[in-house]
This record gives structure tokens, sequence and C-alpha cells, in this order.
């Protein structure tokens, strides 16, 4: 875990060499009836092996000969053991993960303070609502929140992120995560989960694929197999009486070698492989999801809501300058806005502070916060300020200033507003600053666009996926950063309420909606969106209201999140095409063989010219065997996802996995059927 | 084959391609507008219809919609049944015939309350002029006219928005869509089709059968009745069950080639009329172009191997001195041809029909493969009147879903997302047909009483079976005719496989346009998968082939195909 999770290779031995294992432990009846396409494998391998059994004891006349049935039944028992392998292979790379997340979870003392005074207790007493103490060196407890103080943290362990975070009381980075270590500083954490229900609890249940349950697509999938299954269960049950008819005895082995040629064995035999390997993959991208359900939504994803701080820009406004009014003396303003600003710790707020002391040469109040009542930030009011005494100082929307203040002279409202306009066509945000109801100027704050951010939205608008920048700022401002990040639209003045509003009108327009966000006011957002992207590094509310958390706090995470969504689906489906299309050359391999006594004449049936009818066969079941093996790479890391129109996508898919799956058994088929006559087994 | 065969089969594409958007657009008037066409009249019509059966023409829930059909169909089982048994006591029955048996009675019933008219029987030594207007001609009407329900009430399922709150999903009113089925489309059109016919010398008449010397002198019995009428809705109808013995074989059911032309093309209009109005309800006519495509593009395969088939010379006659240029023309009439019976057999075939003009027993191996296959892939092709089109939405139902899969999106279709109750319902459907089929065919092929009604040994014999029991199931009707199909055992059977074949797969249909009919809309982004052109079509061919090919492939390699190798080989049947 020094950078990221660890990337597991596809051929990783203790995992090989514990899914060989697993592989036949899942032979267990209850394990095998949870997968009816393979369930109707195991029987018919129960089947053949007993009628070998009989004839390596006692063989009727008619029967195949005893070495035909045994190497059937062989291949049919690893067509299942193939499958088991499979799946246990995706869940070995996800116990490994799980197993690097478990030894962080390793116990700690925590310091607990019970009114007032601090005592050690373990760290898995803890339980929501307890307050600990946590100094430089020491490893956060548990998940929660910092009430006091501030503190620099590795997070390494979770993000893989080597550079120390600030995680600070109040606002939007008061988060911390437990197995997380504070670097300095000492902090008060209110503890926010129970035990067994924390964030790395989740996330190890998750990889470990123990609760996974089956998302709406994969289940809609496998009802269809089990269809296919039944459909192809009649037509070889059928086909005995029918060549009865024609005077041909079909022998249990041979039907039920047909038919497990022709049940959807490899998609059968991968499902559940695809499934943990998506959630596997989303981990190594440091994404915790709460549900498979939500990452199949994203792939579904229509339009996409992203806050604009930190996600589009580099999200720290800074202050830039501060224009006075007409008549009002610089050191006026920038005394005022030194004052509105003094206990508000927003980086808007430090930022004021820093630039009067740099430029403007007005540094901190002496007495810091003393007699100063702060007001904070509201979405409401979308001003702060502070009380000194009965002097009201105001710094915050121009609007919100404005009707605040309750200022009516038309001269100074238009200079206020045409300073305003300037400053937001240029991408920046104006902030009135206003002295107990007299409006003193603007400041001028400086948002930075990402780099690579247009590339990004580029591609979302390739998979079809529309970008909507959120941001509190007026529209001018909100046009000038959406035309120069290149997002689709945006929602400019965006309070929690109008948020909620957007989603609500897009979801009843049927679309689906992404939202990534970090504070407590994006809560109610992130849980009516379909799927919310909560930043680790956000509030408690937003991770719990979202239904995944990314690690590394990137929103345009989305990106993979979609994708990796988009690839499960289509794993699914090309794998699903594949097995079908098999069917037909296994058609051509198995029946001549079938019929080819009785009938000679129908000899050119047997297009591939195999050997012999049991070379046929016994050809026809390797090959539905090994392609499960040859197929788990496959499965575990997905099919490439391009961002192509649906059309072009499809066409490329049947193509390689429908026409493909035509043409590969044919050459599968008869290479083996060659190999088998050159070793002489047939 | 001959550039004046493929010239013929031409013909007959361009004038239903030409007929097809007039037609549609005439269904689409009818069943897609809440009132009556044709102005104040109709809807006086419909009122004074609606009041004289005193059925509410409210919207109905699935469940309430499949409930109506379920009670109509059954009465009308039962009605039919009870018609046949007491008609020596009824009036027309000037050949004095007597009351049908239980067994065949039942199998008839069965056979065309379903739109099968498989016939067990000889109708002209069968059935009196009664029984055949007033429960076969009435079933005739009545069971297309259903069939047209069921895909308008599946196409509303599919094309509608959800509905606002908590109101219930409904897919129309099915004793609306009956009676306007009946009297806004089928008889109006009949009465035309039955007046052209007989200006061609179709029979029409309420006559006792004649009696004459013929030429050589032998004594013959000409049967005589209400033939044109009867012959009118059984092609518009796609119902295919002959006045006569021979069906449209027999010169006073279709005299000439103009009758030929317009019997073949009556039963394609309706069920390609019917993609059109698809095409408008869902509000994109491309889309109905592109099921009519892939339709068409299956039909063509068809005609282009039966011809090729029948344009050879039957193996029987090889090394004899005959002369066989015209191909195989045992089973055929003289004044149609090879082209006109290969195109024939493909029309009637694909379409769930069952009218034949020449015997599809007597076909080569290969030729006799093409009605079979037509038929196993589930009468989709153009399909019978409603029953083709609700089959074929269901195959584009499991195309998109594995086109969604594909393209990573959950697949939706029309905007609806479909899910696991769809595909659960979509999955039952294509079971029940292969299952349906493949159980009583190796039943009967196994038992004492199914093999002695066989006339042919060897593969041909189990090409018969297979046939009869894929033309019950589809609900086709035409028979490979080698088969005396009259027996308890077939009639039984054969009558459980045609009601199984319709009203199983009939319900499954009706709960998804039940739940699809809820669900809401999303507008297409780039994302998603368009459903109107050549590749949409390609899929969707694919998947009807698929579906069908490895199903019944087994079976088929056992019948025609060993039969066509045995043949290359010199052994007949």
């Amino acid at each position: 875990m020094t950078s990221k999770l660890k990337a597991v290779s596809l051929w990783d031995g203790p995992i090989l060499r514990n899914a060989v294992v697993q592989a036949f432990a899942k032979l267990h009846p209850r394990a095998v009836m949870r997968n009816p396409v393979m369930f109707v494998v195991a029987v018919g391998s129960v089947l053949t092996t007993a009628l070998w059994l009989r004839d390596l004891l006692a063989r009727p006349a008619w029967a195949e000969p005893a070495w035909f049935t045994g190497s059937v039944t062989l291949w049919l028992w690893f067509t299942v053991l193939f499958a088991n392998f499979a799946e246990a292979v995706a869940e070995g790379r996800g116990r490994a993960q799980a197993d690097t997340l478990r030894k962080m979870r390793k116990e700690t003392m925590a310091r607990r303070l019970v009114e007032g005074r601090e005592e050690q207790v373990p760290s898995s007493v803890l339980r929501k609502g307890d307050m600990v103490v946590v100094e430089a060196g020491q490893v956060i407890p548990g998940d929660g929140e910092i009430t006091e103080g501030i503190a620099s943290v590795d997070e390494s362990a979770i993000t893989g992120e080597s550079a120390p975070v600030i995680r600070e009381s109040g606002g939007d980075r008061s988060a911390v995560t437990g197995g997380t270590r504070v670097l300095s500083d000492r902090i008060v954490v209110r503890i926010t989960s129970n035990p067994g229900e924390s964030f790395l609890d989740r996330m190890i249940t998750l990889v470990e694929g123990a609760r996974r349950q089956k998302t709406p697509n994969e289940l809609a999938l496998h009802i269809l197999l089990v269809g296919l299954t039944m459909i192809f269960l009649v037509a070889c049950v059928s086909l005995v009486p029918l060549a009865a008819y024609s005077g041909v005895t079909l022998g249990a082995t041979v039907v039920v070698a047909l038919l497990v040629c022709l049940i959807p064995t490899t998609i059968g035999g991968l499902l559940s492989a695809i499934g943990i390997a998506g959630m596997d993959r989303l981990i190594r991208k440091n994404i915790v999801a709460t549900s498979g359900r939500a990452v199949e939504a994203a792939g579904d994803v229509d339009i996409i809501l992203l806050d604009k701080t930190g996600t589009i820009t580099l999200g720290n406004r800074m202050a830039a300058e501060f224009i006075p009014l007409r008549g009002v003396a610089q050191e006026r303003l920038t005394d005022a806005a030194v004052l509105s600003s003094t206990a508000d710790d927003t980086p808007e707020g430090r930022s004021v502070l820093a630039l009067a002391d740099s430029r403007y040469g007005t540094p901190p109040r002496a007495d810091g916060n003393n007699g100063v009542t702060f007001i904070p930030f509201s979405a409401h009011t979308r001003m702060s300020g502070a009380d000194v005494g009965s002097r009201q100082v105001r710094k915050g929307a121009v609007d919100a200033v404005i009707q605040a203040s309750g200022v009516r002279d038309v001269t100074v409202l238009e200079e206020a507003r045409s300073i305003a306009r300037r400053i937001g066509d240029d991408g920046g945000t104006p902030l009135a600053v206003s002295d107990n109801g007299q409006l003193l100027g603007i400041i001028h704050l400086k948002d930075t666009v990402k780099s690579g951010m247009k590339e990004r939205f580029d591609r979302f608008r390739a998979m079809g996926i529309r970008t909507v920048m959120i941001t509190g700022d007026n529209p001018n401002t909100a046009a000038a950063i959406a035309r120069e990040a290149g997002v689709d639209d945006f929602l400019a003045q965006a309070t929690p309420e109008t948020k909620m509003q957007r989603i609500k009108d897009e979801q009843a327009r049927g679309r689906l909606v992404a939202m990534t966000g970090d504070g407590t006011n994006d809560a109610p957002a992130l849980a009516q969106a379909d799927v919310g992207v909560a930043m680790n590094s956000g509030t408690q509310a937003a991770k719990e209201a979202g239904n995944m958390v990314d690690l590394d706090s990137n929103p345009t995470k989305l990106l993979e999140v979609v994708e990796i969504g988009k690839q499960l689906l289509m794993t699914r489906g090309c794998l699903t095409t594949f097995s079908i299309a098999n069917d037909v050359a296994k058609y051509f391999a198995i029946l001549p063989a079938l019929f080819v006594v009785a009938f000679p004449e129908i000899a050119p049936l047997n297009v591939m010219g195999l050997a012999s009818p049991r070379s046929a066969i016994l050809a026809a079941v390797i090959f539905n065997a090994l392609i499960i093996i040859l197929l788990i790479p496959l499965a575990l890391r997905g099919v490439a996802y391009r961002p192509l129109g649906a059309a072009a996508l499809l066409r490329r898919s049947l193509l390689i996995y429908g026409v493909g799956g035509v043409v590969a058994p044919f050459a599968g088929i008869k290479l083996l059927d060659l190999a088998l006559s050159a070793l002489g087994l047939v | 084959m001959s550039t004046q065969g493929w010239l013929q089969i031409l013909v007959y594409c361009a004038v239903l391609l030409a007929l097809t958007p007039p037609v549609g657009r005439y269904l689409h008037r009818v069943f897609a507008s809440p009132e009556a066409p044709l102005g104040r009249l109709g809807a006086v019509t419909e009122r004074a219809l609606l009041r004289a059966c005193g059925v509410s023409p409210a919207e109905q829930t699935w469940r309430q919609y499949a409930g109506a059909l379920l009670t109509f169909s059954a009465v009308s089982v039962l009605y039919t049944y009870l018609l046949q048994r007491v008609q020596v006591q009824l009036p027309l029955n000037p050949a004095g015939l007597g009351n049908v048996e239980p067994s065949s009675a039942f199998n008839t019933a069965a056979s065309f309350v379903t739109n099968t008219n498989w016939q067990g029987y000889s109708g002209e030594s069968t059935m009196g002029y009664l029984v055949q207007m007033a429960a076969l001609g009435w079933n005739n009407f009545t069971s297309a006219a259903v069939g047209l329900a069921v895909a308008v009430a599946l196409a509303r399922g599919l094309t509608r928005p959800a509905p606002a709150g908590d109101a219930p999903a409904t897919l129309g009113n099915f004793w609306v869509d009956l009676l306007r089925g009946i009297f806004f489309v089928l008889l109006p059109a009949c009465v035309v089709y039955a007046l052209a016919l007989v200006s061609q010398g179709v029979l029409q008449n309420l006559d006792a059968y004649v009696e004459l010397t013929t030429l050589e002198g032998a004594q013959q019995v000409l049967a005589m009745g209400p033939v044109a009428s009867q012959e009118a809705i059984k092609m518009l109808g796609t119902n295919g069950g002959g006045f006569f013995n021979a069906n449209s074989a027999h010169p006073f059911e279709n005299p000439n080639g103009v009758t030929n032309f317009l019997q073949m093309l009556s039963i394609f209009v309706m069920p390609a009329g019917l993609t059109y109005a698809y095409g408008l309800m869902a509000g994109n006519t491309r889309h109905g172009w592109a099921i009519l495509a892939s339709m068409g593009l299956l039909f063509l395969l068809g005609v282009g191997v039966s011809y090729a088939a029948e344009a050879q010379a039957s193996p029987a006659f090889a090394g004899l001195a005959v002369a066989e240029d015209g191909g195989n023309m045992e089973g055929k009439e003289v004044r149609f041809g090879i082209a006109n019976s290969a195109l024939f057999a493909t029309v009637t075939t694909d379409a769930s029909c069952g009218a034949v003009n020449s015997m599809h027993d007597s076909f080569s191996a290969l030729g006799g493969l093409v009605p079979m296959v037509n038929i196993q892939l589930g009468e989709v092709i153009f399909g019978g009147v409603g029953a083709g089109l609700m089959g074929m939405l269901i195959m584009v139902l499991l195309s998109v879903f594995l086109a969604g899969l594909m393209v990573g999106r959950t697949p939706e279709y029309l905007g609806k997302k479909i899910e696991p109750r769809d595909i659960k319902l979509v999955t039952l459907y294509i079971l029940i047909f292969p299952l349906v089929i493949l159980a009583f065919t190796g039943w009967a092929a196994v038992a004492e009483y199914g093999v002695s009604s066989l006339n042919n040994a060897g593969p041909h014999g189990l090409s018969e079976l297979l046939y009869a029991y894929s033309s019950a199931a589809g609900n086709n009707g035409s028979a490979f005719a080698g088969l005396s199909a009259n027996t308890l055992f077939y009639n039984v059977t054969l009558g459980v496989a045609v009601l199984a074949g319709r009203f199983w797969l009939i319900i499954p249909a009706l709960a998804v346009a039940g739940t699809m009919a809820r669900k809401k809309t999303v507008p297409p982004s780039p994302g998603t998968f368009p459903t109107d052109g050549a590749l949409f079509t390609v899929l969707l061919t694919g998947v009807v082939v698929i579906v069908g090919a490895l199903t019944f492939f087994p079976a088929l390699a056992l019948g025609p195909l060993v039969e066509h190798f045995l043949g290359a080989a010199g052994k007949v049947f």
C-alpha cells in the first residue's frame, strides 16, 4: 500500500494455488447449486461418472467403451472445476486487497474523553458519538469528525498519496478516517461509526465479495442463461426418442456431452467472476462503492453534476484585488475586508487577510478575534462577516450584500454592479463588502481552471454524457468558467435547494444523474442523485449520503467509475454472445458424430473433417472446458471500453465476439481433434 | 430457376412494399386513436356494437385485457365444439354430414379459435355449410381480430408513456380492439376481396353437391359451397383453413394465377402493414421498416432456398428416362408452376397462414426444410395477423437486451429499461415454443399409436411428425400431409399444442406489455443503441435465426437433413 492498493498480477502464485484448492471446495452441492448452468454440468458429470464406474465393473455390450466415458467424465468435471477456479481467482484477488486493508485495522489504543477526563480504551470499543484525543504520531482510532483543532494527517494508508493533508474543525475538511496517522498538532475527534461499520470494514466486505448481491442486469442475464439451459435440455432430451425412431440408440454419455457443450457454460462459469472482478477494479482505482448496483448505474449515467470548486477549478479562490467604490478610501475597504475575514477560516477568508498584508500593508488585527462575533457563511444568506460591538461588517455575493445593506443610491449600485460584472466576465468572483449598511467596494477572487479538464469533458461527451458545472457564482462568472473548462452546461448561484431541484428535474425527464460533492450542504443532493460520489476529504455527512467514496478525492474519477460500470455490462454481453455463437461449431462437431454410424451418407456434415465420432465429441467437450480457462483473464480485466457511439461499439463487439465466436471453435475443435489423434488417445 | 420465376417473386415483393404504408396508416388510425375510424358513421356503429355486446370500453390493465381475451377464446372453443357435435340437427347441411367425432371436434375447435386452422378432417366430407360459416367462418374473423388486438396491446405497452402518479398502466380495451378489428378492418376488406375472387371463378353458393359423369364415363361428385367468402378471410386473417381438403390447390378455391397472386398478397399484407403501424405508434417509422427488413431478409432467404431446391429434379427420377427439366413437379399444380409453389409455400409458412397451393410433403428434402424452419423460427417472419408482430417484438426485446449489454448500458427499448422481470417473461416465451414441439414430437416418434399414422418411413416420416407439431404450436396449420392425423392421439396432442402455442405465448407477451407500460421513458442519448438502422436489422435477424436454429437443429438434422443426404445418395422415401 505504498502507492495505492497493490496491483495484483493476473497470475499471482499464492492466489492461484489457493484458487485451485477453492475450486474443489466449491464442488459442495450447496455452492454448485447457486449457479444453475454449472449445476446442470455437475449433475451430468455425476451421471457419467456412475456410468463409467458401471462400465469398469461390467460393461454392457452396447455401451460406449470405458475409456471414452472416462475421458468425457474427466473433462466434464474439469468444466465445473474451471468455472469454480475462475470465481475463486476473482475472490482471491479481492481477498488479497481485503487482507492488506485488514492489517491497517489493527487494534490501537484510543484516548477517550469522558467528562473532560481522558481514559485509555481499545479502539474496538469506541461507539458513535465518543470523543477521542489524537496527538502527533498517533493513529486515529476510528472514522470521525474533528471538533477541535487542526492537524496534518498522513492518509497514505488509504489514498496512497504520500503528501500529508490538513484536517481541521469546521468547514468541509473536518472528516478523518480510522487508520490514518496524525503527523502534527492535537485534535479532538468525534467518532461517527460503530465498530464493524467503519469505512475500512465496509470496504473489506465489499472486496471479499461476501455480501455481493446480484445487480439488476446480472440478474436479468442470469435468468436468460437459465432459460437457454432449459431450452437446450429440452432439445437434447427430446433427441433421444427422435434418434430411437431413426434406429440410433443414444447413450447418456453422448447426450450429456452434447448438452454441456450447448448450454452457455462459458458465460455461466465466468459470470460471478466478472462481477467480483469489476468491484476489484473499482477498489484498485481507490473508489469504494457501497453496492454493485451503484457501479452498474454509473455505466448508465446520462448527466454529471460537478462542483466547480475543487473539481473544475483549483478550488481555493484567492483574493486578487480590493476595488473600492468611488469616494471610498482604499484603507477603509481593506480594513473592513480584514475585519470581516478575521475569524473566517475558509481559504477565501484567509486569502483576504494574506492579500491585505502583502499588498495593502494592513497586517491582521493585533488582538485577534477578541470582541469579534463571527457571522459564518450560509448558503441562504450567501454572506459572512463579523460584528464588533454595534459595527456590522459583511462580505459576500454582490446581490446578497446589496440587498442586506439596503443601499438605494442608484449610482452606487450601478458602479458596484458594473465592477462585479467585469470581474465575473473574466471568470473571477466578486465579493461585495459593506460596513454598517454602506457599500465600500468589491473583492476580486480569482479562480483557476485545472489543466486537462477539457480533455476529460470531451471524453464524457464521446460517451454520450453531459456535464453540468454547479457553482455559487453568478451566471456571468459561471458562463466564463464553463466556457474555459468546456462543460456542457452550468448551474449558477446554486443553493442546496436549486441543486436538488436540478437533479429532480433531470430525473423526471428519465435521466440518470451522477454527482460529486464533498460539503455537508451537498449531502441531500448526493443522496438524491442516482450515483453520488463523495470525496474522502469531504465531510462525514457527504460520505454517508453518497453511494461511493473516492479515496483520492479526485472528482473527475467519475470517468473511471462510468467506464468500469460499462465494462462490466460489456464483458457480460460479449461473453454471452461468444458463448452462444460457439454452439454452431459444436453442433457441427457432435451431431454428425452421433448419427454417422447409422447414416454414413451424412458425412459431408462433418465439415471440420474430424477424425472419428469419439474424437469429435471429446474435442468439443475439451474445447468447451478449456475456453473457460482461456477467458479468465478477459473476465477479470474486462472487455476494453472505447468511447464510441453505441452503434459503432456494437458493430465492433458483434464482429469480435459474435463472428469470432462462430469461427474460433471450428479452429479450436479441429486442433484438439488433431492433437487427440496424434497422441493416439482416440 | 428461371428469370420469369424470379420476376414473379420480385413483382410480389414490390406490390407488397407499396401496400405496406397505406395499410399501416389505416391500421394505425383504427387502433391508435380513441375514436373509431370513418367519422360519425364509425363512431355511431362502434357505440351501437358496444351497447349490443354489453361491454364497457374502459381502459384495461394487462390482467384485465388477458382475462377478457381468455374468456372470449374459451367461449369460442366451446361454441365451435358444440356446433360440430350437433351438426345433424342443424340446417344448411345438404350433403347430410354426420356429427363430428369428439376428439376431432375438440381439435378443430382449438385449431380454429387459435388462428391455426390445422385440419385433421376433410372439409367437404365433414363440415356442413352452417358449421363452415357460423363456426369456422366466425372463428376465422375473431381469431384474426384477437391476434390484431394482442399486437396492438403489446405495441401500446411498449410505446405508451408511463401513467401519471399511481394510475394503473393500461393497454387499451380488448372488446373495443376486437370489434374494431372485425368491423373496421377484416369485414369490409373481405367483402371486396371475396367479390374479386368470385369474379375470377371461385365458388360462392349453398347448392347441394353436383354428381356428374366425366368424359371417361366415371361418376364424380363435385363439392359445392360458399367458398369465396371463406377464402377471403382464410387468407387475410392468415387462418389457412381450406374449404376443401385440397385447400388452395383446389381449382374452386384458387382457380388461376390472378387469384393465386391475390391470395399470397393477402396473407402478407396485414402483417406487413402492422410493422408500419407499429413504427407510427413508436414515433419512428424507420424502426417499423427495420423490423420489416428483418422479416423480408428471412423471407427472401426462404424463397431462394425453396425455389432453388424445387427447381432441381427429384432424386427419385435419377437414372430414369424421364425428362424433369421443369424441376420437382410432384404435388404441384401445373397452373402455378415451381416458382409460385415455392413462393406460396414460403409465404404461407412464414405467416402462420397454413393455406397451401401444393403439397409440402412432396417437396424435396431441402424444399420441405424451408417451410418447417420458417415455422420453427417462431412464426415471426411476417407471422400470423398480430401474432407475428407479437413474436417479433419479443425477439426485438431479446436483441435489444443483448445489444444493451454489449454497448455497456442497461438495455432499454424505446427509452424504457428492460429489467429482470421482462427478461423472465421473454425467456418464458422462447422456452414454451420448443418445449411443446419437441416434447410431443419425441413422444409421437416412439409411441406405437404415433408411428402407425405415418405414411412414410425413415427420416421423411420423422419430418412429417416434426412438421405437424411445429405447425400446431406455431399456429400455422399447414400439414406435411403424409400424416393421418385424425386419430385420438393426434387430435388431442395437436389440440393441446395448438392451445399452448397460442395462449402460453400471448399471456407472457401481454405481461411484458403490462410491465413495460408502467416504465418511464428515457430520452435517447448517443450511448443508446439505435433501433432503426441496418445494424439493428442484422442483429434482430441473427437473434431470430440463432434462437430458432440452435433449438431445432438436432431434430432437423435427423429429419430433412438426413433425408437430403440419403436422397443425394439415391435413397428415397
